[in-house]
């Protein structure tokens, strides 16, 4: 096994002055080039798991090294410039073009502006849009094409590393799917480490590598799909990843009824 | 000056005598607005900056602007000229400098202030409605805390910043025209003095120019706030070159006008406007030049020549008696003057020049007709009368101490006592509702009204010889000397009467430029 690129350990963090744990003492380690998916209830703090490895937020206690160095070494702006990040909201700059909104992080950076726009270009590619799009606004934009800009931005200064935090929820199914396919397809050929958050299992079990399970800060569960959708002792991790499974069944007997009928 | 005029004529006398007037005001009106404008945003952007960032700064710093913001603004102008006066004593004192307390820094820093609240207001609800969303975004690809705020924040919260800006620059060039009685001219001088002699059409000329300008600010400001929400560079600059290139053409013409070797100064009624003029006049007939600045407040004038901020107005003898000099005493005439001339030159460097020739005091007056047929010439002779008799006064005589010590001198109880604006006082004399008044000795409606003066035999009332006074740097001064020096003497009351009465009547109205000119005419000057 190589050396993990992030490594938390014994992380807590707390809200209301320690009266809700959003993280409580945990560690844990992940692989160069792998897929994580974070699952777990609202409030089981799968989002502050993934803010503390860019220092969105900042830990209690505990360390988190981001490739092989402790985060709070150096200034966050410069470790969050190499690390990508799809929001939820999305959060496109509205007052800024779409190739502005993609090329930003590079400019951070100091970049020249012939190799961002090379970039620019690449990336509006990668994630399947027309050029056309690079001049116009974020609001002229559908929500899906919104998210795939959002995710060519994550990915414009070409980091190691790529957090999402549900990053399809708002979504139709389709476009979520279609995009979800793709940003694995992104991960593989391009060599990410990615963490997603997600309260979707199936799109967890469809993407992941391994899904590590959360509540109340700590990690219940920790595996890959196949193993967790075999079997798990605790009864709700159980019954989570049956989920899939048991949507499936009653999709088959509603088919089966209409054939029939 | 007699001969009859029509009355399109003489408005556009007026209108053309404003207009002569314009490059001056509009330019410091301009310059005022201007800087104001500048330095409230100046002040107010890093208070945006730390409210935003800190709810506990927030709180105090939007009170305290909205507090300003209720003071009426001609009291905010108006306390800053004493403020500043204070100050200017105390780092005299200290460092050996002191600075002008009068004009444009008690305006300017009461505009400042009074702009602030839309600019504060605008700037944090603006920064503090961005969706937070997009505000971690800023942080997630790595910008730095000054990064977000000027790459992300203030962009998008510019267009009500910059709305928060025009509803400022409004009112500041609204506002602007208060700063008239602290001694800095703007188009408010057209307000005041027309206002003070009912000539409303320099009233509505500086009503105008005022909307005009502030219609003109807002659009330029309009123009950039559309270029910055549009992502439109080329309306940005063209604004702002614009708002440029307009400031600049305005306060250049007006930086020669400033450059006036002397500045007279008024305080704010017809007679002191005339006189103003009057002296002017005379200065630049002895080949100089000369400013005015008009609407003083009556103790603001005094305090101003005595630190060199005007170089010469004309007061009345009992009005530096009493407010100046705190003298409770009474000495005759002659003598009065003379003490007056000792002190005012010992104690502040104050130059009299000498009396112009007329009085303008408090005094008792009846309808010409009333007197002959009572046979009263003098006070005295009204005395035995007066509980028959019906008196009307202004707001204020009742209050004087000359009232008291006429009543005392003379055990005046008369059966009524009524109070008037001075306009209706006059109305109310010459229609009977009232028999004796109190009246201003040298107001032209004394003869307008064929009403008589009585005689004050015990000499009760302070003499109010009007007399020209030198500021301390001027005390030498050669040309002013050899300009003014003639007038002593020189205006007799009847005349002086009537050259307000031209200014003050409705029909037939004068401008006080003309009045003067006639007045030095009559003392063979021109």
């Amino acid at each position: 096994m190589s050396q993990p690129i992030i490594a938390i350990e014994r992380a807590s963090k707390s809200y209301r002055n320690g009266q809700h744990f959003a993280l409580s003492e945990l560690s844990l380690e992940i692989e160069p080039a792998t897929f994580v998916a974070v699952v777990g209830g609202s409030g089981s703090g799968k989002t502050t798991l993934l803010k503390v490895i860019n220092r969105l937020a900042e830990l209690d206690t505990g360390t988190v090294r981001v490739y092989g160095t402790p985060v709070n070494e150096r200034p966050g702006h410069e470790l969050r410039r190499n690390v990508g990040y799809v929001f939820q909201g999305i959060g496109l700059f509205p007052h800024l073009s779409v190739a502005e909104n993609i090329g930003i992080t590079p400019r951070l950076l100091g970049w020249d502006a012939a190799s961002i726009t090379a970039r620019v270009t690449e990336l509006i590619d990668l994630v399947a849009l027309p050029r056309s799009v690079l001049q116009r606004m974020p609001s002229e934009l559908s929500g899906g094409q919104q998210q795939r800009i959002g995710v060519a931005r994550a990915l414009a200064a070409k980091p190691a590393i790529l957090l999402m935090d549900e990053p399809f929820g708002a979504l139709d199914p389709i476009t979520r799917d279609a995009l979800g396919t793709e940003v694995r397809s992104l991960h593989d050929s391009m060599g990410l480490t990615t963490v997603m958050v997600t309260h979707d299992v199936m799109e967890a079990v469809l993407l992941a590598d391994r899904i590590v399970v959360m509540r109340a800060g700590r990690i219940v569960a920790d595996g890959t799909p196949h193993s967790l959708l075999s079997g798990h002792p605790d009864e709700e991790v159980r019954a989570m990843m049956e989920m899939p499974r048991r949507q499936a069944e009653r999709v088959r007997t509603v088919l089966e009824r209409t054939t029939r009928g | 000056m007699s001969a009859p005029c029509s009355k399109e004529q003489l408005v556009d006398d007026r209108v053309a005598s404003a207009l002569r007037l314009l490059p001056d005001y509009l330019g410091q009106h301009v310059k005022l607005s201007a800087a104001a404008l500048l330095l409230g945003l100046a002040v107010s952007a890093p208070l945006v900056v730390l409210a935003r960032r800190s709810p506990r700064v927030r709180w105090p710093v939007l009170t305290l602007v909205s507090v300003v913001q209720t003071v009426p603004s001609l009291a905010l102008l108006a306390l800053f000229y004493p403020l500043l006066l204070a100050l200017s004593s105390l780092s005299e004192e200290l460092f050996g400098y002191s600075f002008a307390a009068l004009g444009f820094l008690p305006s300017l820093l009461a505009l400042a202030l009074y702009s602030m609240l839309p600019i504060v207001r605008n700037g944090v609800t603006g920064l503090l409605s961005i969706d937070p969303a997009v505000m971690e975004a800023a942080r997630g690809v790595g910008m730095t805390p000054r990064q977000s705020l000027f790459r992300v924040e203030l962009p998008l919260a510019m267009p009500v910043i910059m709305a928060g800006l025009r509803t400022s620059a409004v009112w500041v060039i609204g506002t602007a025209t208060l700063s008239t009685p602290v001694g800095q001219t703007s188009l408010g001088n057209y307000i005041f003095s027309g206002l003070q002699i009912q000539d409303w059409v320099s009233v509505l000329f500086g009503c105008f120019s005022a909307v005009a300008l502030a219609i003109i600010a807002d659009q330029l400001l309009a123009l950039i706030e559309n270029g910055v929400a549009r992502r439109r560079p080329l309306r940005v600059w063209l604004g702002l070159a614009l708002l440029v290139a307009g400031v600049a053409a305005a306060i250049v013409p007006s930086m020669r006008g400033t450059q006036a070797k002397y500045v007279i100064g008024a305080k704010s009624f017809s007679e002191q406007y005339i006189l103003a003029q009057l002296l002017a006049d005379r200065i630049e007939r002895a080949g100089s030049s000369a400013t005015q600045r008009i609407g003083l407040g009556s103790v603001i004038a005094f305090k101003a020549l005595a630190n060199n901020e005007i170089d010469a107005y004309v007061d009345y003898s009992g009005t530096v008696w009493a407010n100046v000099l705190n003298r409770r005493d009474s000495l005759p005439r002659a003598q009065m003057l003379e003490e007056m001339t000792r002190v005012l030159k010992q104690e502040y460097g104050v130059t009299l020049l000498g009396a112009l020739g007329f009085e303008n005091a408090y005094a008792l007056a009846m309808r010409a007709d009333e007197a002959r047929s009572m046979n009263v010439h003098s006070i005295a002779d009204l005395a035995p009368h007066v509980r028959e008799l019906k008196l009307g006064a202004d707001f204020e005589f009742l209050a004087r101490p000359e009232w008291a010590a006429l009543r005392d001198s003379y055990g005046l109880a008369f059966k009524e006592e009524r109070q008037y604006q001075s306009t209706f006082m006059y109305r109310a004399v010459a229609s009977g509702e009232v028999d004796v008044i109190s009246a201003f000795s040298s107001e032209g409606r004394i003869a307008a009204y064929d009403l008589v003066v009585l005689k004050d035999d015990k000499q009760v009332i302070l003499p109010y010889d009007a007399v020209v006074l030198l500021a301390p740097r001027r005390a030498e001064d050669a040309t002013l000397r050899r300009a003014l020096t003639p007038l002593i003497g020189a205006v007799p009351i009847e005349q002086m009467r009537e050259a307000n009465q031209m200014v003050d009547r409705d029909e037939d109205k004068r401008s006080p430029a003309q009045a003067a000119r006639w007045l030095a005419e009559k003392a063979g000057l021109n």
